[in-house]
């Protein structure tokens, strides 16, 4: 730490106002603070500060991640040799998985942080932490062998079109790594959508036999909930195929898979406050809701849609639902801000995610729809529930005035 | 609105007896809606079709030339109406006029360039309701005399027209990787090597949302050259 302070303040005069680069002040300012606590103190207002401050914020939220994330780099390893019929230390499959999802995480760390300090330099204020989260969040949603160079566009594209021309940091009108994501859904649909892109059987060797690759969200279509694994043996029983996709053991986007990793990391962000607890309960509460209404009315009125009969506690640990209702749902500038609004917008989340999911098989991820499109509604979400405590404190004020 | 700063000047432009036939103020009626003034990025008209056919270079160009025609002869005819058309009923005789017109544009596609005219389906017809014709009969051709008013339809049409085909050269070339032109067939922009490491047709460029970004990027670096453009707030 010594030696990294002593090279900071070496290098510190050059872009100091009159220094050689003055320009890249941001850079050198982003790097001293991101290594140590910054010296500036209060010179009016208030004193008493809390301690915690955006660095602290997004490197919680990271670390709530990092369950997600390890249990993704094993599930990698666990998913290919599965499909490829081979024996695997765990040693052997957290190496084939970091060797997948380092790569990931550095291009979409670099592409971002790169546009990043472009747009601060250019606009010339202090670099903000923004990104770091998005950073992560983002190879976690992809699915494992999607092209790097996509990764890049849509992570560029995402951080300008949805960040940076609408303010930077803070300003966001929707979520930036689903963005991301949802460009390459659109852009590339081949590389985010169908049976090829989620387990990686690349590297020698051929897939065993009744190998298909699908997705639960995509066997679920067609086979309603009797769901079978990576090398194609049936699960024994929908509690078998619950347990599997509640640990995690199922193909899909690297970080998604395991609810219990997501819950894990959704308890420190409750208990840090980073992350509003309404709209992770209502979240999954509205997707329960609306898993219960198509098993109710699934068997009577639609016999033919098998999809509609898959339990609702099952639908709620499929596919990318837990992890975009703790990770992505909760990113506290894309959200509705009221509190009243948050149980709203965390329970249209969950509900539109898992209808999306359901009536559209074209978008089996729905909650990625369900989110963005939230997103956009958050401030209506506000509006009215502002306006609705104006017309009840009015109506409150109107009563006294008679009495 | 930007219409009304050039309704402001109108007066000047009828007052001077003689005046040269491209003087300045004239010539400002045919460049000013190329930048300045741009139906599209400055003004925000027209949106709809820049979105709904840009997916083709040459469908773009057919609807900006079509754009092109019936506004420059709409401009003419208001113009030459303007002192006769009462003004209570103004709206529907530039209707009838603007519909006449698209309905010729519509039978001479139909019968020369039938494939295109497929593939514009209904655009071509909606035409009538491009505000950008309607504002400018509104805005220009009943106030002014016929050659301002002919410039000031061409200068606007031609405006609309180059976001058009800019839109459309950007969607086509890296939705589709080439661009088709008829007769000629496909023109590769994007070299097959690109291909062989794994570049793909970006599917979202197809797509009209992408369009509305498109169209959003040219008014950022429009604003970045030219900041008088920029509002202040």
């Amino acid at each position: 730490m010594k030696a990294v302070d002593n090279l900071l303040g070496k290098v510190r005069p050059v872009f100091e106002k009159g220094g050689k680069l003055e320009k890249y002040w941001p850079v050198y300012d982003a790097l001293e603070t991101f290594a140590f606590v910054p010296d500036h103190t209060t010179s009016k207002g208030a004193h008493i500060r809390d301690s915690i401050d955006m660095k602290r914020t997004m490197f919680l939220v990271i670390l709530a991640m990092i369950p997600a994330l390890l249990f993704g780099v094993y599930n990698l390893g666990y998913q290919h040799f599965m499909a490829m019929g081979q024996e695997a230390t765990l040693i052997e499959m957290a190496l084939f998985g970091f060797g997948k999802l380092i790569p990931l995480i550095i291009v979409s760390y670099g592409v971002g942080l790169g546009v990043e300090f472009i747009f601060c330099i250019k606009k010339g204020h202090a670099i903000y932490e923004g990104f770091l989260v998005s950073g992560m969040l983002i190879p976690l949603i992809m699915p494992v062998d999607v092209p790097l160079w996509m990764v890049g566009v849509a992570t560029a594209f995402s951080v300008v079109f949805v960040k940076e021309v609408f303010g930077g940091t803070g300003m966001n009108i929707l979520n930036v790594a689903l963005t991301a994501r949802a460009f390459i859904f659109f852009a590339y649909p081949t590389e985010m959508a169908g049976n090829k892109v989620w387990i990686s059987t690349t590297g020698g060797g051929s897939t065993v036999d009744g190998y298909t690759g699908e997705t639960l969200l995509g066997q679920a279509v067609e086979r309603g909930a009797n769901f079978y694994d990576a090398a194609g043996t049936a699960y024994a029983s929908v509690a078998d195929s619950f347990m599997a996709s509640f640990i995690g053991l199922i193909p899909g986007s690297i970080g998604e898979t395991s609810a219990l990793a997501i819950l894990l990391g959704a308890a420190l962000l409750i208990f840090t406050g980073i992350g509003s607890w309404r709209i992770i309960f209502w979240g999954i509460v509205g997707g329960a809701v609306m898993g219960g209404i198509f098993n109710l009315i699934g068997p009577a009125y639609f016999p033919d849609n098998l999809y509609l009969q898959v339990p609702w506690w099952h639908q709620l640990v499929m596919g990318g639902f837990l992890f975009g209702v703790v990770f992505m749902a909760t990113d506290p500038v894309s959200a509705a801000q009221t509190t009243r609004g948050k149980v709203y917008y965390g329970f249209l989340i969950g509900l539109l995610g898992i209808l999306i999911r359901v009536v559209n098989p074209a978008y089996p991820e729905g909650i990625m729809m369900a989110i963005l499109f939230m997103n956009v509604m958050a401030p209506t979400v506000d509006h009215f529930v502002v306006q609705a405590n104006i017309n009840k404190r009015l109506k409150r004020f109107k009563t006294l005035k008679t009495a | 609105m930007s219409t009304e700063t050039l309704e402001e000047k109108l007066p000047e432009v009828a007052e001077v007896p003689k005046e040269p036939l491209f003087s300045s103020k004239n010539k400002r009626l045919l460049t000013d809606p190329l930048d300045d003034d741009n139906p599209i990025t400055v003004q925000v008209l027209g949106i709809c079709s820049a979105l709904a056919i840009t997916v083709q270079v040459q469908q773009a160009v057919v609807m900006a030339l079509s754009v092109v025609f019936v506004m420059f002869f709409g401009n003419i005819i208001i113009s030459v109406l303007r002192d006769i058309i009462p003004s209570r009923i103004r709206i529907i005789v530039q209707l009838v006029v603007v519909a006449s017109l698209v309905i010729l544009v519509n039978e001479i596609l139909k019968a020369f360039l039938p494939d295109i005219s497929e593939r514009l389906s209904v655009f071509v017809g909606l035409i009538i309701t491009n505000c950008i014709i309607m504002g400018r009969f509104e805005a220009f051709a009943m106030g002014n005399k016929v050659f301002p008013s002919a410039l000031d339809g061409i200068g606007n049409a031609m405006g609309y027209a180059w976001i058009l085909v800019a839109v459309a050269i950007a969607r086509e070339v890296f939705g589709s990787g080439a661009i088709s032109f008829p007769g000629i067939g496909q023109i590769k922009f994007i070299p097959d090597g690109f291909f062989e490491f794994g570049y793909a047709n970006n599917n979202l460029m197809i797509l009209p949302p992408m369009a509305l970004i498109v169209v959003g990027i040219i008014i950022w670096v429009q604003r970045s050259r030219n900041t008088k453009l920029i509002e202040e707030n």
